[in-house]
């Protein structure tokens, strides 16, 4: 009974990762645990230390896994151009805030109102890729091919091909620490995140719908569901994700370049929803196991960053962790295990 | 000669040549089978022997392990204990893989058709097959247009498979199969989506190859053709062996309650009370005119009053489905007009026709009804659930308490509420489907060939609920391929014939020869026209 449970459960795949992760740095070197109560620059409290940053730089992929996680349940494909989305967003909130003047003393609007203005142009671009999904039938990953081509460039074009820099020190709150607050603000987001959409999820059908899409689009359509309307739905949905992500991302530095800004995010925001055991196939999901599986990435990341690994080699390093636990994480491997668990069981019994 | 028990629209024409093969070369031989499910045995102890050159029917009703046991021969499932023996093997056979299964020489053609609809019949044939990288198509397409030959298949080989019809697909696939060499090819319910002629032509091919020496285990659901076909029959019942027996010395009843475990009070009660709930010139509660849809059906009118059962019936392909898709926006309506109770409404999608009461179980329970990964649970609450409202969710509470109400009601079968749909037997998962609908309590009730592929039992229970529910004054339309089936539950029979409805049936009308006479019409009867 007890190994049915154990295997059984999503969950369990990213949360043995990051334990396994956890083991890996308390033998390697315990400090990686430790976390530091200090003062910033601006001489406010901030909290630091390894896993401070995992938390708060994990926070644009897990508010991503979200969008991507609903995505791929619906039309069975992923969106890749949620990095490009991510740099068209933070040139629109630059645009917002330094208006014509790429070095403005004061910001020429409020934060909130760049901050809407970007969701609306992250909502349209994501609509326009639901539409090419929904609508005309085009696999999401050649429809969004168009946006990861076009999009930098259209963000570079938002500010004419400028780096606007905001000097405006309240901006930097949404990627840094709010003064007085010693945790990141990206850490305060994603819980905000998270607890809307497990409030989506819970008082709406739009997760019943979205994996009823994905698994038969015929018979779910026959019941009644419009799926073209679920897959736009996703879609726009991501997009909003992006936007918030987008907003951390460019809060963090206060300006942005524009090819090199959320680069191959997108990939990893796939692989947080694969590592958290759902099939990129669509279908049935695990919301918080997308999650999870997005800071098991930033684990990874930073636990490499700590052993001091070179930044060209760390891709590699980390491909090979990811094969394991793709690997480990399939289902097939699982039934095997499983399998696996019961005879162990039983020679105990016995 | 058995002659038919129960009339159908059976093939009479061919001569069934049931040989003498009580001699003892088995072909394949399974001693004492054992596999288990999580929760189920669904094969406890079950032995079964094929001949050379027999054609076996493995009968049983869903759940009665057929699948399973066809799937521990094929390889697709490991067996728990028990041994396999092959003609030509000294010892036991292990069978691990479909591909060990295939190189044993054991074929299997499954209902569903496993081609890739968009190559070749040759290609088809072949894929899979070719050694080395290089393929000679030129030699390729030889062979095959020679293997259809010898098999009497009219069909090309470099014609695309998707332009076949079913039954030429199906039989492309016991090409591929047969040509594999192999000694023992399994037909899984290879008939249930052909008509009379094309079945009549299967038929032929199963005699060719019996002929060769090739043991054929034939499953099917329908009765006549295991007697028109068959040699002998196996039986299973509840994962366990009922008996195997000759087919000239197990009449039609005693194979039914053997299948059943019962004797046939059921099937006979029901057959009995011929439904008199017969339609007392009320106004109709769903009343169509003109009304056509973009599948090419030709505009029909239809009404249905309250608490009536009617039914459409033709042959394979006559429009039957698309009349009802029409009526509930499956398709896309392109003219006509839908009144409810008198007053005009407008269907353009199912839910605006969900919201208005009628209920449509699909024809294709695997494409169109069930939602695979979803659990019984979600698949019972859904329609329900979508008419309700996306901000209305049922609480989990609710779900388990309408989901189990409606797995005790109409007695599914299923581990728990929880299991995936797709693991349910045939039967089970199309009582799930109903009680989708009947948990949105509608007013009409479509039900689109309900029993298609589900076991004897199950049948007579989705019956007598429809009659049942027309009692309790909900209107409904049957729509079944086995007639004897709609003259039980119909007071109204529409006939179609060629996309169009060419006659009503009511009364005394409603006879097997006048509802054949019917659908073949009097200038143009096709070559159906069977009658006995």
């Amino acid at each position: 009974m007890k190994s049915k449970f154990v295997f059984n459960k999503q969950l369990l795949i990213p949360l043995a990762a990051i334990v396994a992760l956890a083991i890996f740095n308390l033998i390697m070197d315990p400090s990686f645990f430790k976390i530091t109560l200090g003062t910033n620059s601006a001489g406010h409290p901030v909290l630091s230390g390894y896993l401070i940053t995992i938390l708060d730089y994990g926070s644009e992929l897990a508010i991503l896994a979200i969008g991507m996680t609903l995505v791929t349940a619906a039309s069975g494909g992923q969106d890749i151009s949620v990095g490009a989305n991510i740099a068209i967003v933070g040139s629109v909130i630059l645009r917002v805030l330094c208006g014509t003047n790429s070095r403005p003393e004061t910001l020429q609007a409020p934060i909130i109102v760049a901050f809407l203005v970007a969701c609306v142009v992250a909502m349209l671009f994501g609509a326009f890729n639901g539409i090419l999904v929904a609508y005309f039938n085009i696999q999401p990953m050649v429809a969004t091919l168009i946006l990861f081509t076009a999009g930098r460039s259209i963000a570079a074009w938002i500010n004419n091909n400028e780096l606007p820099i905001i000097n405006e020190p309240s901006f930097g709150y949404f990627g840094g620490y709010i003064p007085g607050i010693a945790i990141p603000t990206p850490v305060f987001i994603t819980i905000i995140c998270v607890i809307v959409i497990m409030l989506v999820l819970k008082f709406t059908t739009l997760g019943l719908y979205t994996q009823s899409v994905g698994i038969n689009e015929k018979s779910s359509r026959l019941n009644g569901i419009n799926p073209q309307m679920i897959k736009f739905m996703t879609f726009v949905i991501l997009g909003l994700c992006v936007a918030v992500a987008g907003l951390i991302k460019v809060s963090r530095l206060s300006t942005i370049n524009y090819s090199v800004i959320a680069k191959d995010i997108e990939m990893d925001a796939i692989l947080a929803v694969a590592l958290g055991g759902n099939a990129l196939s669509g279908g049935k999901f695990n919301m918080a196991a997308s999650i999870l599986g997005a800071y098991v990435i930033q684990f990874l990341t930073t636990t490499l960053y700590k052993m001091q690994v070179n930044s060209e080699a760390l891709s590699a390093y980390k491909a090979v962790v990811v094969i394991i636990l793709v690997v480990l994480s399939a289902p097939i491997v699982r039934d095997k295990l499983k399998k696996f668990m019961e005879k162990f069981k039983k020679k105990e019994v016995a | 000669m058995l002659r038919p028990f129960a009339q159908k629209i059976v093939i009479q024409a061919i001569d069934v040549e049931r040989g003498e093969f009580v001699k003892e070369n088995a072909v394949l031989e399974l001693h004492g089978i054992y596999k288990v499910f999580p929760g189920v045995k669904a094969l406890q102890n079950v032995d079964f022997t094929l001949r050379e050159g027999e054609i076996h029917a493995l009968m049983g009703e869903n759940g009665a392990g057929k699948s399973t046991l066809i799937k521990v021969i094929t390889g697709v499932y490991e067996k728990e204990s028990g041994s396999i023996f092959l003609k030509g093997h000294d010892s036991e056979v292990n069978i691990h893989s479909p591909q060990d299964a295939q190189n044993l020489g054991i074929s299997t053609v499954y209902q569903e058709i496993t081609l890739c609809p968009n190559l070749t019949v040759a290609e088809n044939m072949f894929i899979g097959r070719t050694k080395g990288a290089l393929t000679n198509w030129k030699k390729m397409n030889e062979q095959a247009d020679k293997i259809l030959k010898s098999l009497d298949i009219d069909v090309r080989a470099n014609q695309q498979l998707a332009t076949c019809s079913l039954a030429i697909q199906q039989m492309v696939a016991i090409a591929r199969a047969v040509d594999m060499d192999c000694k023992v090819l399994i037909l899984d319910e290879p008939t249930s989506s052909l008509d009379d002629s094309e079945v009549k032509k299967l038929f032929g091919l199963m005699r060719d190859l019996k002929a060769k020496g090739v043991g054929i285990i034939f499953v099917t659901h329908f009765l006549d053709q295991v007697y028109e076909v068959c040699d002998k029959i196996t039986v299973l019942r509840d994962g366990r062996l009922v008996g195997e027996y000759d087919i000239s010395a197990l009449p039609r009843v005693e194979l039914v309650s053997k299948m059943l475990g019962k004797e046939l009070d059921d099937l006979s009660d029901i057959k009995g009370d011929k439904t008199e709930v017969k339609s007392d010139g009320s106004a109709p509660v769903f009343e169509a005119k003109d009304l056509q849809s973009n599948a090419g059906i030709k505009p029909f009118d239809f009404y249905i009053r309250k608490g009536e059962v009617n039914g459409f019936t033709g042959l394979l392909g006559s429009g039957r489905s698309e009349c009802v898709r029409a009526l509930f926006g499956a398709d896309r309506v392109i003219g006509g007009t839908v009144k409810k109770n008198g007053k005009v409404i407008k269907i353009s999608k199912p839910i605006d026709a969900m919201k208005q009461g009628i209920a449509y179980l699909p024809e294709d329970r695997k494409v169109d009804g069930i939602i695979g990964d979803l659990s019984v649970r979600e698949n019972i609450i859904l329609a329900a659930q979508v008419l309700r409202g996306m901000f209305k969710p049922f609480s989990k509470a609710d779900t388990y308490k309408l989901a189990d109400e409606y797995i005790k009601l109409l007695d599914i079968k299923t581990a728990s509420a929880d299991t995936p749909i797709k693991s349910l037997s045939g039967g089970n998962q199309q009582k799930v489907i109903v009680a989708r609908w009947l948990l949105m309590h509608p007013e009409y009730l479509i039900l689109d060939e309900p029993t298609r592929g589900i076991d004897v039992g199950t049948k007579v229970d989705i019956q007598k609920l429809a009659l049942k529910l027309a009692g309790e004054g909900m209107s409904i339309t049957f729509i079944s391929s086995e007639t004897d089936e709609m003259l039980r539950t119909c007071s109204r029979l529409i006939v179609m014939r060629d996309r169009k409805v060419v006659g009503e049936l009511t009364g005394d009308e409603l006879t097997q020869s006048s509802i054949m006479r019917t659908i073949a019409g009097g200038d143009d009867g096709r070559e159906d026209g069977n009658e006995e």
